[in-house]
């Protein structure tokens, strides 16, 4: 599974979409489907940046994607303070405008845009989200 | 990121290219809370040539659109697709007036 890194930089997220965006269309995903993962990822690496290393640093996120025969597997790495995604509360959506916070929506949207999701997280190993997004049936 | 800004008699058009995210969505954020600052609260946004928004530059639309409402309003322009479905998803695209041309929007105010 081909794997690229990247340095801890919020600079680097244009990079990083190319890079799964040549997989994605490699995979055969339409163009709503590749947007949907250009968004998870860029939302899932932007966490990682902003909460998982609290800053931009030498840290490595490592990021493979798999061409699969029924879409696209994504894995992205990273040995940040391991994280709860469940522990994020769903946001608050269809609700007035001022009454609107933000929060939670970078965990909402990985899991509104990806088919299946799964994180994995240990002090020792760092951390391994898992993400697919399968073709249209 | 650049940003251009047109003053219209009623509103001022705001435009970018490229993508938004969170790299970049401050630099939009200071270029709209400067003609939110200046007392103008009717504001379209073209995002004609935008094609990726994460949720960092949604929350900059939201807080701008906070701002100017009453008083005015922040609506949308071209907005392609992919960024609208997600919108709509999660439920945001129903804070903003979105437009298929810019005419149109101009004439709204």
């Amino acid at each position: 599974m081909p794997t690229k890194r990247f340095t801890c930089s919020l600079q680097n997220l244009e990079a990083i979409c190319d890079y799964i965006t040549h997989y994605a269309k490699q995979a055969g995903l339409d163009e709503a489907e590749v947007y949907a993962v250009q968004l998870a990822v860029d939302e899932a690496t932007t966490n990682i940046i902003e909460h998982g290393y609290g800053d931009e640093c030498a840290s490595r996120i490592d990021i493979s994607c798999e061409v699969l025969k029924d879409g696209l597997k994504v894995e992205i790495y990273d040995d940040a303070e391991p994280f709860d995604p469940s522990s994020v509360p769903e946001p608050e959506i269809n609700v007035p405008l001022d009454e609107i916070k933000p929060r939670g929506l970078g965990i909402y949207l990985i899991r509104k845009m990806m088919d299946e999701v799964r994180y994995e997280s240990s002090p020792e190993k760092g951390s391994i989200l898992t993400m697919f997004k399968w073709h249209k049936k | 990121m650049n940003i251009e800004t047109t003053d219209y008699k009623r509103c001022t058009v705001v435009k970018t290219s490229g993508r938004i995210d969170g790299s970049n969505a401050s630099v939009l954020g200071q270029a709209l809370k400067g003609i939110t600052s200046g007392g103008t609260y009717n504001i379209i946004f073209d995002m004609t040539d935008v094609n990726f928004i994460a949720s960092a530059g949604w929350w900059i639309l939201i807080d701008t659109q906070k701002t100017c409402k009453p008083s005015g309003e922040l609506v949308l322009v071209n907005v392609e697709k992919g960024i609208r479905d997600s919108l709509n998803l999660v439920g945001m695209g129903s804070y903003f007036r979105i437009y298929d041309d810019l005419t149109t929007a101009v004439g709204s105010f």
